[in-house]
């Protein structure tokens, strides 16, 4: 029974304030494949249905189809406004016999594949540029691998995102705006409620006046300018200065306040990059819209990024208030519009109409200017090939023979056991004393392939040995509500995704994200 | 598809392709079915290098799981399901939950034990039907009821106790339980009287998990200052110089609502009558325009005035599964319990972090002496409450300060019971010399955010 839109508000209330109704869309759209419901596969599976994802299943072999009809049944009860599908047919076959099904998809979500199925399966997804997420449960370690070649973020949401009120260099309205106020004149009501904004302004005016233009710089600069301000305090008619918390926040905002505007690095990056110059019909808009601000940056914007066009509360009447914001909103929006004609021209020159990318994703893009990221993972054919391995990151990470590398390099061995053993090590208990040595093999053999000069402490091959490959619940909890949200912010292309491997640590509860 | 039968046939369907949803591997002989607890017995029965010291392999430490352990789930919500299924499904089968909350069509996006038809039911019953019948041999006890309506009998009947709380004075409260049930023969602590305490958090993509071993390790009053106390808009603001939406939010929820009575005399705000948000969100719209604010919205009126945290079902899944990998690792000793507390966020990439909190050497809850607090003789009553409620060390709510005065147990501030408070109020004014205090005499506090009074030991500054 399909929910009401209203019920549906109502329902996904709570994660609609983190994503949106435009995110939100993006789950109900996606089609998102999942392989092998086992205990980390059916968690995540829960995470992606309880908040509305589309979900496709794939089992691996016989036990696998109950498992994946439970699942389905038991997925469908958890959310109706979700048509979970199976199919009984492992990506083995698939990959032999009809290796396009994986096309059509979103996401794909291989859950304890082996080593062998990955790797095909990461072929055929990267060359579809279909992202595919690998996550494995063993023992008391979690696993996670995004492959994705780019994946594009314009709402990152950072946590803590600096503001961009550009007091270094104020553009012309936000100046004549800074001139209506004169803080001489002003009765001790108005004075006590300017914003912190114009305060600062204000001084940082005088100031440069009397230092040849140039801005406080280093610390004993910077405590002078807040002296200056502090002094600006009004006094009661006993020469005790009032109590003015517009002037407080003034001086304690100075630090931030004096930072200078500009590019980020991370965006002059993007800026630099082949798809921001090579544009062609064929490219994806966030990278038009990004030439479009690059455009703007190198022209209108004299090097910096449009205005963002919010600013945070602070002490002041309400309408000196709204007119400050007002200030920065209208800039906001005609740096947005100027950055729309550069890709309206950008358009027209490969002959796409101006409409293709609406002027709400042009003003979206603009106020996240500052915060764009664009993720880029390596295929896991080059992680895997002798000769590109990451050695670099191998070798320093196990400089601490401890670190989360170790879990990385035991489950690739663990992984070369099967191959060899066509089980995994530690089992059934009578195996577990052999399998050591026999593991230490498969280590041997691995580091030596590659050429790695790291040693692995005896007492990890002997744990992985006791791990016997299980698969315990909280484990595959912890791993289920990690690749879960992983995936969602793939679909969403909100908030970042790792990259491109991060593995748990159940023993310590530490993690490590590792680049291989 | 509609007939009665349809819901009870598809339940018993599902136990049964539930029951077929074996793991890997078996070794199975006398489990429910073979092969059940194949990948708990391999923490259990095996030595390994990274056991605790105490550990012993032994097949006999599953049916302590099975059979005796006993687990104390406190809340069943966000984290409260997830930790109920994730206990269960590790072996522990004797689980009692403890929520004083009812079912609300917002909780459905992640407390997924819950389905749209028990909206209005409490929490605790609906999780323990659902896991009783999905989950052969699990015996979960509900107790629809707030943490302080049991008392220690209750309480000292656990091995462990986890909570997923949504709130710091309750954590507060279970925290000052604990610790009361510790027992000290000569000055030394009784290992046997500590329960241990698993105390998991959320908001959003971002969580904290931590373990704490009452009269051992930090406690949650040691870390007090990790939990700032909520910020609430300047009342100026709100009265006469609002600038953001959820100034004119805040304006009609505490100052029209009060005066204007839409809904009748006494009807206090509820903020899940859509009703009640819908005239929040009118006056809020009305004083906005005044001001020309924009941004006001449904969503936005109410989420402020029922102070909604954001919430989702990953993060949830997380942090319950780190706290049962305690719960699982402190009951076997398989491995060396967390030390002693890890943050999770997952923003950008995912982020941990773990790091042994400290005890406080002068900690209010745990550290078992008087805390000295220093006034002058001259100072107000008043002055001893704002501290008591303002400092970030203590942070109480309603704090009740009684003395012993010539000789006679005297109240001086009460302020949950209307009588009292109008009693004691002119106290408020005295000065402490005033009020018959002496120097370093000893103020008994009462508050929310502890189980058992607090002393104080009161220093006069010159």
């Amino acid at each position: 029974m399909a929910a009401t839109k209203a019920s549906k508000e109502q329902k996904y209330d709570r994660q609609l304030r983190l994503w949106g109704d435009h995110g939100q869309e993006t789950l109900e759209n996606a089609h998102v494949c999942l392989i092998n419901a086992t205990a980390t596969g059916t968690e995540i599976l829960k995470n992606l249905v309880l908040p509305g994802t589309q979900i496709f299943f794939l089992s691996n072999n016989s036990i696998g189809k109950i498992r994946a009809q439970a699942a389905t049944e038991l997925l469908q009860e958890l959310n109706s406004d979700v048509s979970g599908n199976f199919v009984e047919e492992s990506p083995d076959k698939l990959l032999d016999n009809d290796p396009e099904f994986f096309h059509r998809f979103t996401i794909v979500i291989g859950v304890q594949l082996p080593e062998s199925t990955c790797l095909r399966l990461g072929s055929v997804l990267w060359s579809a540029a279909v992202p595919f997420l690998v996550c494995k449960t063993y023992g008391l370690i979690g696993y996670m691998r995004l492959v994705v070649q780019e994946h594009t973020v314009i709402e990152s949401h950072p946590d803590n995102a600096l503001e961009d009120l550009r007091l270094d260099q104020p553009f012309a309205e936000f100046k004549n705006h800074i001139q209506s106020y004169d803080l001489d004149s002003m009765d001790k009501k108005d004075h006590s409620h300017t914003p912190w904004i114009i305060v600062v302004a204000k001084y940082l005016e005088k100031w440069l006046s009397e230092h040849n233009g140039q801005p406080p710089k280093n610390y004993n600069e910077k405590e002078a300018f807040r002296q200056c301000i502090r002094e600006g305090i009004l006094k009661n008619e006993n020469g005790v200065p009032e109590d003015e918390e517009n002037f407080e926040e003034a001086i304690k905002n100075v630090n931030t306040a004096l930072n200078p505007t500009k590019v980020p690095s991370a965006v002059e990056d993007l800026f630099n990059s082949v798809q921001c110059n090579d544009i062609t019909s064929q490219t994806l808009s966030f990278w038009v819209m990004l030439r479009a601000v690059k455009e703007f940056v190198l022209n209108e914007g004299n090097g910096s990024l449009p205005v963002r066009g919010t600013i945070p509360d602070m002490i002041a009447d309400s309408q000196k208030f709204i007119n400050l914001q007002n200030v920065y909103r209208q800039k906001a929006m005609q740096d947005a519009a100027t950055v729309s004609k550069h890709v309206e021209c950008l358009l027209q020159s490969f002959g796409k109409p101006p409409e293709s990318i609406s002027e709400k994703d042009i003003k979206l893009f603009c106020k996240n200017a500052s915060f764009l990221r664009v993720v880029r993972c390596r295929s896991l054919a080059e992680e895997y090939s002798v000769d590109s391995v990451n050695k670099d990151e191998i070798t320093s990470c196990m400089d601490n023979p401890d670190s989360e590398m170790v879990f990385y390099l035991m489950l690739r061995a663990v992984d070369r056991f099967y191959q060899q053993h066509s089980r995994y090590p530690g089992v059934y208990n009578y195996q577990v004393e052999d399998d050591i040595n026999k593991l230490k093999l498969c280590v041997n053999n691995l580091l030596q392939e590659y050429s790695l000069n790291v040693n692995i402490k005896d007492d990890y091959i002997h744990e992985f040995c006791r791990y016997g490959a299980a698969e315990p619940h909280t484990v595959a909890a912890f791993l289920g509500g990690s690749a879960a949200q992983e995936a969602i912010k793939i679909i969403s292309h909100q908030f970042v995704p790792f990259s491109n491997t991060f593995i748990y640590n159940a023993m310590s509860q530490t993690s490590a994200t590792l680049q291989l | 598809m509609a007939d009665a039968d349809e819901p009870e046939k598809k339940r018993r369907r599902v136990v049964e392709l539930t029951e077929k949803m074996v793991v890997d591997g078996g070794d199975g002989h006398n489990c429910e079915w073979e092969g059940r607890w194949n990948h708990v017995k391999k923490f259990l029965e095996r030595s390994g290098p990274f056991t605790h010291p105490d550990f012993e392999p032994s097949t006999e430490s599953l049916q302590f799981m099975l059979d005796t352990c006993k687990i104390l789930v406190i809340g069943a919500g966000g984290l409260g399901c997830e930790l109920l299924k994730d206990l269960a499904l590790s072996g522990f089968h004797n689980i009692h939950v403890v929520d004083m909350d009812t079912i609300d069509v917002s909780n459905l996006n992640r407390q997924f034990l819950f389905r749209g038809k028990d909206v209005g039911r409490p929490k605790a019953d609906v999780a323990a039907d659902f896991i009783n019948s999905r989950i052969p041999g699990c015996c979960v006890i509900p107790h629809f009821k707030k943490i302080q309506d049991l008392d220690e009998t209750f309480y000292r009947q656990f091995h462990i106790i986890v909570c997923g709380l949504d709130s710091v004075v309750a954590r507060r409260w279970m925290n000052g339980m604990l610790l009361s049930l510790l027992v000290y023969d000569d000055g030394v602590l009784d290992p046997g009287s500590i329960i241990p305490l698993i105390d998991g958090g959320t908001e959003g993509f971002k969580g904290n998990a931590r373990v704490i071993l009452p009269g051992m390790t930090a406690c949650i009053d040691c870390t007090l200052e990790l939990y700032p106390p909520q910020v609430n808009f300047p009342m100026c603001t709100i009265a006469s110089m609002p600038r953001l939406p959820e100034h004119c939010i805040e304006y009609a929820r505490m100052l029209l609502w009060p005066k204007e009575k839409p809904f009748g005399d006494g009807v206090v705000l509820d903020g899940d009558d859509p009703e009640h948000i819908q005239w929040v969100y009118q006056r809020s719209l009305e004083r906005a325009a005044e001001f020309n604010i924009t941004g006001v919205t449904y969503r936005l009126t109410q989420g402020v005035v029922k102070r909604i945290i954001p919430a989702v079902a990953s993060t949830n899944a997380v942090i319950a599964a780190a706290c049962a990998t305690e719960v699982f690792k402190i009951a076997s000793s398989a491995f060396i319990p967390l030390n002693n507390y890890m943050v999770f966020n997952d923003v950008d990439g995912l982020y941990t972090y773990t790091f042994e909190a400290e005890r406080k050497e002068n900690c209010s809850a745990c550290s078992q002496v008087p805390l000295d607090m220093h006034f002058s003789p001259t100072s107000k009553l008043q002055e001893v409450l704002d501290y008591l409620t303002e400092s970030a060390s203590l942070q109480m709510k309603s704090p009740a300060i009684t003395a012993t005065v010539e000789g006679k147990n005297k109240t001086l501030y009460l302020q949950s019971v209307a009588s009292i408070e109008q009693r004691t109020r002119p106290n408020l004014s005295k000065t402490l010399k005033e009020l018959g205090l002496a120097d370093r005499q000893e103020l008994a506090v009462a508050d929310v955010t502890t189980p058992q009074t607090m002393l104080f030991r009161l220093c006069f500054t010159s």
